[in-house]
């Protein structure tokens, strides 16, 4: 059963008096714990389709079924609850909350959306900073962390509270050549172990080609999918 | 919640700069009110009490119209031997009653045999009027403050008319009067002492011994204008004078209209315009309290979500519950009103602690070198930190919902 499944997906903003088609007519499904890539140059509707994923934004027409759930139904808050308790983002400036520490940033979804008890907190922070090799930067600050280091909270506070989804808005677009790798090999080793799906998208034809299953984007059509393995079907 | 706090307290000490300046403004406002309340509310006891412990007592009863013509100290509203015994035996059962003093009160012409002028005159029993109004003594500036106010045939003057009639202790002057029924009488006194005046009425005002009053108008039998009357707790007069105004107002005439009317000493003194008027200038300086905390945390808070809309958006795409950012935001402004309180009430005690060691002197008619000692209780500061506190998550609402309903999309997109 697919984790995912568009179908004649569009969506269309009203720029003063001109209707600008962002997405037209996507149909496509992404199946769990895979590895997906979004490609396509700016403009092409990359966001658009990972903010609809997201259940940032709904669609203008068409069905979007994230995790069984038709995302057009959700209001504001119930759109919340379904992130907090579902998905994981990732995004390009990282986005950590400055005056909260590594193990604090990552902690912060475990207090604010779902009110985990202190103890079990604790465990889950602790393991989440071990898997992104970030045990020893726990206390440090945002400010005082590499992009790099950064990113590495990000990916640990999109996993902490098991989210079945994560959705990154180009990972790696302010990060050198070598982390930009690093990061994208630390996502599919979570992928790896717990089996949590991830959609990132990207630009970079290099880390495009780390992708299992690439959907490229043009003028906001999607083309038919392109499989490294068998994991995805259009 | 305790987490919520825990960021709220990070989110302001980002900002330091911003977040010292609103709590010095809210401790400025909270120490200028809780010391102006202090202070005048220290000055409007004293003189209440200046008032009523030397002229008036915390009540008067009178016959009913006699307060409304009291300028012509009429002697045909004079209180009968009936009405008199009614009032005393009430008096004796209002267990908040601590004494009363009976007096007779009529104006005269004052000679000192060379010139002659109108005068007021206060008959009383001295011990009954001591009692009743303990810091009337103190108001004698000239002649002998010791022992009894003064005895029969003896007369205490105010200051104005000794001056005026160049009269002295122990001079024998002569009161003429004229009775209700018309005839005049006069009657030679001793000037036992001069009186100073106090605010309100009583300027004019001289003292003879009740009984020589009486023997002045030639009354058949023992009037008294009105009953002065002092309370064990001057806290207790609204009560007092709602149970004597149900007790001796009740009762009425043949023709059905109220016999006798009961008055606190804010219904006969100006001075209640004045205290009245350090309550207004106290709610003003309120407002302007309000109005102070009110902007300082909306310009902190509409700053704090203006700066932080990326991180808004960022915790409301990662599902934090529009209802948690909006905690979170009017958590801040709870804290910088609940701190900047508590600092304030701090700083305010302490000044008027401080006051209340170097103490402030002031004179006030003859009472020279009046202590002002400045309190204020427990329920106005609380009064006040709540206002505070409840102002500032106030001003925070606004800011605090408008960051609740960003729309993350664009709050990410935020520059």
């Amino acid at each position: 059963m697919s984790l995912l499944t568009a179908s004649g997906l569009t969506k269309t903003y009203r720029m003063g008096e001109v209707e600008v088609q962002a997405i037209k007519g996507a149909d496509f499904r992404i199946e769990p714990a895979s590895f997906v890539a979004f490609v396509g140059p700016s403009g092409s509707g990359k966001s658009t389709l990972l903010n609809m994923i997201g259940c940032l934004d709904h669609p203008t027409s068409g069905t979007l079924t994230v995790l069984d759930t038709d995302i057009a139904t959700l209001d504001r808050s119930a759109a919340a609850r379904f992130r907090g308790l579902n998905i994981g983002f990732i995004f390009q400036d990282f986005n950590l909350v400055p005056v909260l520490t590594a193990y604090e940033n990552i902690e912060y979804p475990l207090i604010m959306v779902q009110k985990w008890p202190a103890e079990k907190r604790r465990e889950q922070v602790t393991r989440m900073l071990k898997a992104v090799g970030m045990e020893d930067q726990a206390d440090k600050r945002p400010d005082q962390l590499s992009g790099g280091q950064k990113q590495r909270v990000a990916v640990a506070r999109a996993l902490v509270s098991n989210a079945k989804l994560v959705l990154a808005d180009e990972p790696t677009a302010n990060l050198d050549h070598d982390t930009a790798y690093r990061i994208i090999n630390l996502m599919k080793k979570m992928r790896d172990e717990t089996g949590t799906t991830f959609v990132f998208s990207t630009h970079d034809p290099k880390i495009m080609s780390e992708a299992e299953v690439t959907f490229t984007l043009e003028d906001g059509r999607v083309l038919p999918a392109t499989h490294k393995q068998e994991a995805i079907h259009v | 919640m305790f987490d919520i706090f825990k960021i709220a307290v990070r989110n302001l000490s980002r900002y330091r700069r911003r977040t010292i300046l609103t709590f010095i403004l809210i401790v400025i406002g909270m120490v200028a009110v809780l010391l102006f309340m202090s202070v005048t509310g220290s000055f409007k006891s004293m003189m209440v009490g200046q008032i009523t412990d030397s002229v008036l007592g915390h009540l008067e009863v009178h016959r009913k119209g006699y307060v409304a013509s009291i300028d012509s100290l009429p002697l045909n509203l004079n209180l009968k031997p009936e009405a008199i015994s009614k009032i005393e035996d009430t008096l004796r059962q209002t267990d908040t009653v601590q004494t009363w003093s009976p007096r007779v009160k009529f104006g005269g012409m004052y000679s000192n045999f060379v010139e002659t002028t109108a005068i007021r005159i206060n008959g009383v029993d001295p011990q009954r009027e001591a009692a009743t109004v303990p810091l009337l003594p103190s108001r004698i500036s000239e002649g002998r403050k010791d022992g009894v106010l003064l005895a029969k045939g003896e007369i205490l003057i105010p200051i104005l008319l000794a001056r005026g009639m160049k009269s002295k202790v122990g001079d024998t002057v002569v009161l003429v009067a004229t009775n209700r029924d018309g005839s005049v009488n006069g009657k030679t006194f001793v000037v036992r002492g001069v009186i100073e005046s106090v605010s309100g009425p009583g300027g004019r005002d001289g003292y003879i011994h009740i009984d020589d009053a009486r023997e002045l108008l030639r009354m058949k039998e023992a009037e008294v204008s009105e009953f002065a009357i002092r309370l064990k707790d001057s806290t207790q007069l609204e009560r007092t004078e709602a149970r004597l105004k149900q007790a001796l107002e009740g009762p009425s005439n043949k023709d059905g209209k109220p016999v006798l009317e009961v008055h606190t000493w804010a219904d006969l003194s100006p001075f209640a315009n004045l205290a009245r008027m350090i309550d207004l200038m106290t709610v003003f300086i309120k407002v302007v309290l309000v109005s102070i905390v009110l902007v300082s945390v909306m310009n902190v808070m509409v700053m704090a979500v203006y700066e932080r809309i990326r991180e808004i958006g960022t915790i409301a795409a990662i599902g934090t519950p529009p209802g948690r950012i909006l905690s979170l935001f009017l958590s801040e402004g709870l804290l910088l009103g609940l701190i900047g309180t508590a600092i304030g009430t701090l700083i305010s005690l302490a000044l008027i602690l401080a006051l209340n060691i170097w103490k402030i002197h002031f004179t006030f008619g003859l009472q020279q070198e009046l202590v002002l000692a400045p309190q204020i209780g427990a329920v106005q500061v609380l009064t006040i930190a709540l206002m505070v506190v409840g102002v500032a998550v106030l001003a925070s609402l606004q800011p605090a919902w408008k960051a609740s309903r960003l729309d993350p999309i664009n709050a990410l997109r935020h520059v």
